[in-house]
Formats: structure tokens, C-alpha cells, sequence
């Protein structure tokens, strides 16, 4: 191990533990648990520590089993992914207290199994931001979307329904990039994603070029559940395990934004895609509008907490693609700070739903009445989620919010403003509806005698620690954007 | 005309939040809860004190507290205008804090641990918007002072709170969100920088009229705390709350957040100068005189006293607004100076409102007459708030409503002058009643004689907020100086 191979590591650590935990995991779940939290405590400390060289040096590039770049496969790490893989490590090892919890609850002696697709999905992730090659990139999409289909299907009732139509959208998904890929391929002889950026410029735009970016961000968005291409989601993370929505929705559409950065940055440039393609780039921003509306409203018809987060969810995959195509230093910092913003606040909304599942069993409305009696923490730190998600200073999400309208003030996108602004009005009221039912209704199987059911330890520790975290960096955003974020940024922005 | 920093504006700020820690924790032990309340309040009070003198001789007090946007830092800064704002609402906490204790404890109320901690978060709040120093540290303290209210005005989790409360964050949630935010991005856009400057951060930015124009409106409406129509209506349906809540919060410290908010924006955001010059005064005016006449006629119909007040409050808010929109410096005095003036006011009189509904149990103008004679004292004191808030000397309203009336003429709108006399004229027909029936109409069969005053702890702040407006009149020194102060004259 050394500082130009350490994230290497970061990935491969779980990767390994993955099979040990099918292996060893039968005999208890005491294992499971040592072998999860290990591996994951070791990718964060270690991710944090990349980070941090990264800042200092700048980009690190590990070269898969010697075999040289462009041949062979590199791992790269520059302050962007860096930033991702400390998130991804982070937010994983945070979930993953609350995960054996609820999967010790909802799938008893079935751990080894969902905790071996669990550590490999987390490690797809990684590999996700890590990845320098552009086809790499394909096969690494493909372990998260294969092992999330059966974490989902493992869920009860209609889940393996959920999950089948996950498979099918993500595959539709996945031959879209994979296609965009190939075009790529014929077009300069190379995969790797330094190499493309230096070729394409080169041959000049063509039509074939132009059709490869399209069809990768047609895959990409369907995978990040772009609107109208989200049908997959809302269904396959509500009825998947709880342990697998407490992953799976503060990080995955999160990483499909970042890949979605890299390709059009690192790949393609900022000219080819804004100046060369002005048109679309506006229609791009329309329908990010159209997607926060239309994931906002989708939402105000829910009855159920989870379901009502997946829309939201839907949402703010929005806000980050029209942040990004604002084409604008502002907006772009703004989808980057969200990006880590939202993961945050997802993590602590779905944090405290598992705890509210653990206990009540389901989140169904119905089921929140005198919530805040029963759970007064588990609900303090819900209301501090909600509060980001509104966009309440001085939390988080009010400082990525606060860039995001800036830069669709500055680029003259006022759609997107009144979208934002709109979307804020809309989860005002989604989630004051909660504290409503939460907080004046009374149980009436309790007979307005609820008693104090507050959910274990390890569900409610990650939960605080998510909610300050919430507070903290929201307090800290100035430094954040101007020493991390800023650099993360592509150049010339 | 030096400013020092200091951790004393942050501390002013923060006693009292810090104080709902140890008010939650003595939920057990009443009397040790609530001296903590009282501890708090006199903390608090003494230092706003302290901190006055220097910002009387033309300085200022400030904290950074984080560093979040570039060119705009969460920072206090105690001005002179901030100072204002703060010395009203944190005296008066403290004769709230002890009226509160009479009140909740004679009507035995359900949860008082939560009231007395939520009262704590939002007069932190208060004083933060008071002494914020820029508009995003304003908006901050602004929407924390929204939602720390909530518990509040919903108090008594029946469905009626409910509905209220649930009106209540449309309205100032939505505003906030939907209007004062874009509108603080887009001054941000232009200028780079949020500070409060004497002559508005806006005078170099080259925005035209129309921009400026939009900006104005967006403001107005987005600070909905200020009652002004049409986004007054759930100040009315606020009144559900329990008393002490309607008079300071709801008399004092929530809606002149609201109208400081609006005046801070007129002052130090958009500035005098400018407006003077797009000629944008009459926007402010015109939606300042329809509510003050609006909302007078609709307290004459109204027979729930609190009611009555609240429409009232409406009204007096914008007499605030007003002189903000005549753009002359004794109209932008006289709305400043209003805010203290109307604040011991009203809060007398939302006081001596709960009083009567905790000795005698009434909440309808009709059901009292004779009370006056059964409770002389807190009728006495109801005649003085109401003196005041008419403009009659000898009492401090009668200085504000003196200076907006100077500047209406000043401003050459004389229909001003007249809208002001009007409202005035309202004033009295809506509250002499009230007094008249109290002392000279017989009470209705059945009620008991002889004196029965509110318990103490009610009836001391009450009385003594009555003298304090009397008070103002002879002696508005302090808070004439520091409004001049604020508006650099």
C-alpha cells in the first residue's frame, strides 16, 4: 500500500470482504457485522486520507495489472472522484450500522447473502468514480445494477415485480451507453476516457459524435432516473429491503450525476457540448425544470414516507442535471455541493424511516400518527433532514440550493428558478404534512397513551451523526466550496 | 464611528438559546424552569444594555460567525437600526416571561416545558434578525424564527391550531421561500455582496427602475410577517395560540420582524436614494394606506377582542411600512420609531386581553360589560395602550404618528396625511368601546361583583408596559437617536 495505490485499496478492500462474509457469515451474524463495519471503516479512513493527497498533489493514476494506458485499465482519482469515493465510503459505512439492524429484523438468516451483493455493490460504486476507461466504466455499471436487482428482489411482497422492471429499464439503460461506447470506439480506436478527450477534439464534431454523447446520456439518465425515464424507481426502492433504500438512494442516482460530469467534461469538453450544441444544452435545462416539478408533484401524492422520499428523490436528480447544464461556474459548483448535500440529507431521511420501520413496521401515513411521542429523537433528526430538503438556512441543502438559483439567475434560466423555488415551496409542504400527522394526531389503537419506542443505539447514532452532519456543513459550506469543491470542478470552470 | 469586534452581539443571541437547554431539562421542577426563563431574559437584557452606549456614539458590534458564500459571511452586526430592534423586543421578553408564568400556570396548561422552549428559541431568533449583517444572515434568523414559532401558535394540537398553523407557514414559508429568497439571489447576482450599508448595497449596481421595481415588490410581499395585505391573513388565525404568545410574538417580536425586515430592505438594501430616484415610493404606499385602512374598517367588526387586536396590529404594521415608502427622513423616522411605540403598545393591551380571559374567562368584547369595574387596573392600562396606539398624547405613539404625519406633508402626498387621520379616527371607534363598556355599562345578570384582578404575575407587567408607553412620550431620547443613527441623519 502506498499513497499512489491506496485507492485501489479503498475498493478493493470490500470487494474481498464480500466473498469472506458469503463464506463465514452463515455461522453468525456477529461476523457479518465485524467483517461489513471493518471493511468499510478501513475504505473511509482511507478514502479520507486519498482526499486529502489528492487536494495536495493532485490527480493519482493506478495502472490495473501493469498493463499501460490507453491498453490497459486505469484507476484514477482527481479532487472530483476523490470527493465522491470519501462520500461513497462515508455514507456507506453510516448506513450499513443501520442495514444489519433492519436486515436482522427483515431477512433473519439471509444476511451472508444480502451482505455479500451489499459490500459488492458499494464496490461497484467506487469502482464507478474510480474508473478511467470508458468501457471499464460499462462493466462497473453493470455489478451495481446486477447485484441492486437482487438486494431489491429480496424485498417482500411485489419487490422481485420492482425489480424485474428495474431490470429491464437498466438494461435498456446500459445498451444505450454501451452503444454510445461503441460509436466512441469506431470513431478513435481508444477507450480510454484521457485518450478520448485528447482524440475527439481532433476529428471534429461530426454527426457520429454527436450520437455516441446522446446515447450515453440516454443510458445514463435512465439510470439515474432522469424524469419521464424514472419510472423504475420509486417502486424498486420502496419495496426493496429497508437496508438496501438506506444505500442505494443517497448514493446511487448521486454517482450516475458524477459519471454523468465526468463523461461530459472529461470526455467530451465544455465547448463541444454548450457552443456546438447550444440548442440542446437549453433543452436540457427545460427538462430539468419539467423533471423537479414533476418529481415534486408525484410526491404530494404519496401516503406513504418511503415512496414520498423516492419521488423526491426523482426531484432533485433535476436540480444536479440542470445545475450541470446550466453551463455556468455557478450552477456546476452547485450540482457538485448537492451532490454531496443531497446524499447527506437522502441518508438522514432514510436513516430515520428505517428507524420508524424497525419499530412500526411500515411508514405508511396512517402509521406516523403521534410519531413524534413515540420517537422524539429518531424525529428530531427527520425534521433537521427536512429541513435541508426545504432548504432552511443554515443547513446544507440551503447552500446548494443557494448556488444552483444563483446560477439559473446568472445564465438567464429563470424556468429552473421558479422550478427550484416551486420544488422548495412543494417539500415544504410534503414534509410539514408529516409533522402535522406526526405531531397532532394521536394513535388511536394507543388511546392517546403512547409510550416512548425509540429505535436501538446503532439506528440512532448514524442517524444524529447524519443529522449534525447536516448543520456542519452547512456552516462550513464557504470553506468546502472554496478549498474542495472548487477544485473538483472541471477546468476552466 | 468604530467597529469592534466582539462575541457579545453572538452571546446576546444566544443566551436564550442556550437557556431552553436547561428549561427542558428542569421539565420535572416548574419554579426552577422558569428561573431559568427569568435568568435568561435578564442576561439577555443586560447585555443588549451594554452593548448600547457605544452604538449611541455612532459605532458598531460585530461577530462573524462562519464564512459560508463567498462575500457573504454569517455575521452580526449591532447597529444602531439593529440596537433599535433589539432593546424593544428583548425588554420586552423579559416582562413576557413573567406575565407567561402567571398566565400558563392559572390556566394550567399542557406542555409548558415545550411553550417555554420554543419562546426561548424564537426571541434568539429575533434578536438575531435584529442584530443579522447582512440580508442572508437576516433571512436565516428569519426563517428560524418561522419554524420555531410553529410549536407555538399551535400550541393547543387540536384541529383548530392545526388549520392555523398550517396557514400560518404557507403564508410565511411561502412568502420567505417564494419571494424574499429569488429576490436576495438576484440583488446577490448583481452586487456580490449582501451587507447592510447606509444608502442601500444596491446604489452602484445600475439596476433600472423595472428591476429595481420587481425587487421592491418581491421584498414587500416576501417579508409576510408584516401583515401586509393581501398576505395578512394568517395573523388572525395566529390569535389561536396562547396569549402571551399573540402579545409578544404576534405584537411584537414575530411581525416587527416583519416590518424591520421590510425597512431594512427599503434603508440598507434597495436605499432611499434610489427609490426617490425610479420614483418607486408610491408602490410602498399605496399597499401600506389600503391595508392600514382595510384592516382598521375589519377591526371594527370584530367582536373576539384578540381578533380585534390582531386587525389592528395589521393596520399599525404598516403605518411602519408607510413611512418607510415616503422616502423623507422624518417618515422613515416615524416608521422606525413606530415599532417601539406600537410594540409597548400593543403588547399592553394583548396582555390586559389575557388577563380578562384569565379572571373572568371571556374572549368576546360583548360578553364584558362591567368588567372595568372588576378589574380597574387592567382597564386602566388597556385605556393607555390604546391612547397610544390612537396617537394621543401624552403617550409614545403620539411621536411616531406625529413624525409619519410631518412626512407625509414633507412628501407633498397629503392623501397620506389624510389616510393617517382616518385611521387614527378607526382607532379610537374600535377601542373607546371596549373601554366604555368596561366602565359604564351595567354587567349582564348573573356576573359577580368586586374586585377580581388577573393573579400578579400578570398584572405587574401589564401595568408597567402601560407606563412605559406613558414613558416614551417625555422621554423618546434614546430610540429618536438611535433611528437617526440608523438612517445616517
Amino acid at each position: 500500500m502506498s499513497a499512489s495505490n491506496l485507492h485501489m485499496y479503498v475498493m478493493a478492500v470490500p470487494l474481498l470482504t464480500a466473498m469472506f462474509v458469503n463464506l463465514f457469515g452463515r455461522r453468525s451474524d456477529t461476523v457479518i457485522a465485524t467483517m461489513t463495519i471493518g471493511s468499510l471503516a478501513f475504505s473511509s479512513i482511507a478514502s479520507i486520507a486519498v482526499l486529502a493527497n489528492v487536494l495536495e498533489v493532485g490527480r493519482i493514476s493506478y495502472v490495473a495489472g501493469n498493463w499501460r494506458a490507453p491498453f490497459g485499465i486505469e484507476l484514477v482519482v482527481d479532487p472530483l472522484s476523490a470527493v465522491m469515493l470519501a462520500l461513497i465510503s462515508v455514507i456507506a459505512l453510516l448506513a450499513s450500522f443501520s442495514t444489519l439492524k433492519s436486515v436482522g429484523q427483515e431477512l433473519p438468516g439471509r444476511g451472508h447473502q444480502f451482505f455479500a451483493l451489499y459490500l459488492i455493490l458499494i464496490s461497484g460504486l467506487m469502482g464507478l468514480v474510480l474508473t478511467g476507461d470508458a468501457f471499464n466504466l460499462y462493466v462497473m455499471l453493470e455489478i451495481t445494477s446486477i447485484t441492486s436487482y437482487g438486494l431489491i428482489a429480496m424485498g417482500k411482497g411485489r419487490a422481485p415485480l420492482a425489480s424485474f422492471n428495474y431490470v429491464i429499464m437498466g438494461s435498456v439503460g446500459a445498451c444505450f451507453y454501451l452503444l454510445g461506447v461503441a460509436y466512441l470506439y469506431l470513431m478513435t480506436g481508444t477507450l480510454n476516457m484521457a485518450d478520448l478527450a485528447q482524440i475527439l477534439p481532433t476529428i471534429g464534431g461530426g454527426a457520429a459524435v454527436a450520437t455516441a454523447l446522446g446515447f450515453m446520456l440516454v443510458g445514463l439518465w435512465v439510470k439515474m432516473a432522469f424524469f419521464p425515464l424514472h419510472g423504475w424507481l420509486p417502486n424498486a426502492y420502496s419495496l426493496a429491503p429497508t437496508g438496501v433504500a438506506l444505500v442505494a438512494a443517497p448514493l446511487m442516482t448521486k454517482v450516475t450525476i458524477y459519471l454523468m460530469v465526468r463523461i461530459m467534461f472529461w470526455v467530451f469538453s465544455a465547448d463541444f457540448l454548450f457552443i456546438e450544441h447550444a440548442l440542446a444544452q437549453s433543452g436540457i435545462v427545460w427538462a430539468a425544470s419539467i423533471a423537479i416539478i414533476s418529481g415534486s408533484v408525484m410526491a404530494l401524492g404519496q401516503r406513504d414516507l418511503k415512496k414520498m422520499l423516492t419521488y423526491i428523490i426523482v426531484a432533485e436528480v433535476g436540480y444536479m442535471v440542470g445545475g450541470v447544464w446550466l453551463a455556468n461556474s455557478t450552477g456546476l459548483t452547485g450540482a457538485v455541493l448537492h451532490i454531496v448535500n443531497d446524499s447527506l440529507m437522502t441518508l438522514c431521511l432514510f436513516l430515520a424511516v428505517a428507524a420508524i420501520v424497525y419499530k412500526l413496521g411500515g411508514s405508511e401515513f396512517d402509521r406516523l400518527q403521534g410519531i413524534y411521542r413515540k420517537m422524539p429523537i429518531t424525529m428530531a433528526a427527520f425534521t433537521v433532514g427536512a429541513f435541508s430538503m426545504i432548504g432552511v438556512p443554515p443547513t446544507a441543502g440551503f447552500f446548494s440550493k443557494w448556488y444552483l438559483i444563483l446560477g439559473g439567475v446568472e445564465a438567464g434560466h429563470w424556468e429552473y428558478v421558479i422550478a427550484l423555488v416551486l420544488s422548495s415551496l412543494i417539500n415544504a409542504v410534503l414534509f410539514f404534512r408529516i409533522i402535522e400527522i406526526g405531531y397532532f394526531f394521536k394513535d388511536e389503537n394507543d388511546h392517546g397513551h403512547e409510550k416512548l419506542e425509540e429505535a436501538p443505539l446503532a439506528m440512532q447514532a448514524p442517524l444524529l451523526i447524519s443529522a449534525a452532519a447536516l448543520i456542519v456543513i452547512g456552516l462550513s459550506s464557504g470553506p468546502l466550496v472554496e478549498s474542495i469543491i472548487k477544485l473538483a470542478l472541471p477546468a476552466g470552470f | 464611528m468604530s467597529i469592534q469586534t466582539s462575541i457579545w452581539p453572538l452571546l446576546a443571541v444566544l443566551v436564550s438559546l442556550l437557556g431552553a437547554i436547561p428549561i427542558m431539562l428542569s421539565d420535572r421542577t416548574p419554579n426552577l424552569r422558569e428561573s431559568w426563563t427569568l435568568l435568561a431574559a435578564l442576561i439577555k437584557v443586560a447585555i443588549v444594555i451594554s452593548l448600547l452606549p457605544h452604538v449611541l456614539n455612532g459605532g458598531g458590534w460585530e461577530f462573524v460567525i462562519a464564512e459560508v458564500v463567498p462575500g457573504v459571511p454569517l455575521v452580526l452586526r449591532v447597529d444602531a437600526m439593529g440596537m433599535f430592534f433589539a432593546l424593544v423586543a428583548s425588554i420586552l421578553w423579559f416582562f413576557t416571561s413573567l406575565y407567561s408564568i402567571g398566565y400558563m400556570r392559572t390556566l394550567n396548561e399542557h406542555a409548558q416545558t415545550r411553550y417555554f422552549a420554543s419562546f426561548a428559541v424564537a426571541i434568539s431568533a429575533t434578536l438575531g434578525v435584529a442584530f443579522a449583517g447582512n440580508l442572508l444572515t437576516m433571512y436565516l434568523f428569519y426563517e428560524l424564527l418561522s419554524l420555531s414559532t410553529y410549536p407555538l401558535v399551535t400550541h393547543e394540537q387540536n384541529a383548530e391550531s392545526r388549520k392555523s398553523g398550517r396557514k400560518y407557514l404557507t403564508y410565511i414559508l411561502g412568502t420567505s421561500i417564494g419571494l424574499a429568497l429569488p429576490a436576495m439571489l438576484i440583488v446577490y447576482s448583481l452586487t456580490g455582496n449582501l451587507d447592510f450599508q447606509v444608502g442601500g448595497v444596491m446604489a452602484e449596481s445600475g439596476a433600472s427602475p423595472e428591476l429595481l421595481a420587481l425587487l421592491l415588490v418581491l421584498f414587500l410581499f416576501g417579508f409576510a410577517k408584516s401583515g401586509v395585505m393581501p398576505f395578512h391573513g394568517w395573523l388572525p388565525a395566529a390569535m389561536v395560540a396562547p396569549t402571551p404568545v399573540s402579545s409578544f410574538l404576534h405584537g411584537v417580536a414575530v411581525v416587527k420582524a416583519g416590518a424591520f425586515s421590510i425597512l431594512r430592505i427599503i434603508f440598507h438594501i434597495l436605499g432611499p436614494e434610489q427609490l426617490q430616484q425610479a420614483n418607486l415610493g408610491w408602490i410602498v404606499c399605496t399597499v401600506a394606506a389600503t391595508t392600514i385602512l382595510v384592516a382598521s374598517l375589519v377591526a371594527l367588526t370584530q367582536d373576539n377582542l384578540k381578533r380585534r387586536l390582531a386587525y389592528s396590529t395589521i393596520g399599525q404594521l404598516s403605518y411602519m411600512v408607510l413611512g418607510a415608502g415616503m422616502l423623507t427622513a422624518v417618515g422613515m423616522t416615524g416608521g422606525l420609531l413606530h415599532i417601539a411605540m406600537h410594540a409597548f403598545g400593543k403588547i399592553t393591551l394583548f396582555f390586559c386581553a389575557g388577563a380578562i380571559y384569565v379572571a373572568a374567562g371571556k374572549k368576546y368584547i360583548s360578553q364584558m360589560d362591567g368588567l372595568g369595574r372588576r378589574m380597574p387596573i387592567t382597564y386602566l392600562a388597556f385605556f393607555l395602550g390604546s391612547l397610544s396606539i390612537i396617537g394621543m398624547p401624552p403617550l409614545g405613539g403620539f411621536i411616531s404618528k406625529w413624525n409619519l404625519a410631518i412626512g407625509a406633508v414633507e412628501s407633498g402626498q397629503l392623501i397620506l396625511l389624510l389616510v393617517i387621520l382616518i385611521s387614527s379616527l378607526l382607532n379610537a371607534f374600535y377601542f373607546f368601546p371596549i373601554v366604555y363598556r368596561g366602565f359604564f355599562l351595567p354587567a349582564a345578570e348573573g356576573e359577580p361583583e368586586g374586585i377580581k384582578e388577573a393573579p400578579l404575575f400578570c398584572l405587574v407587567p401589564l401595568s408597567i408596559t402601560a407606563l412605559c408607553s406613558l414613558a416614551l412620550f417625555f422621554w423618546p431620547s434614546v430610540f429618536y437617536r438611535l433611528a437617526q443613527l440608523a438612517l445616517g441623519l
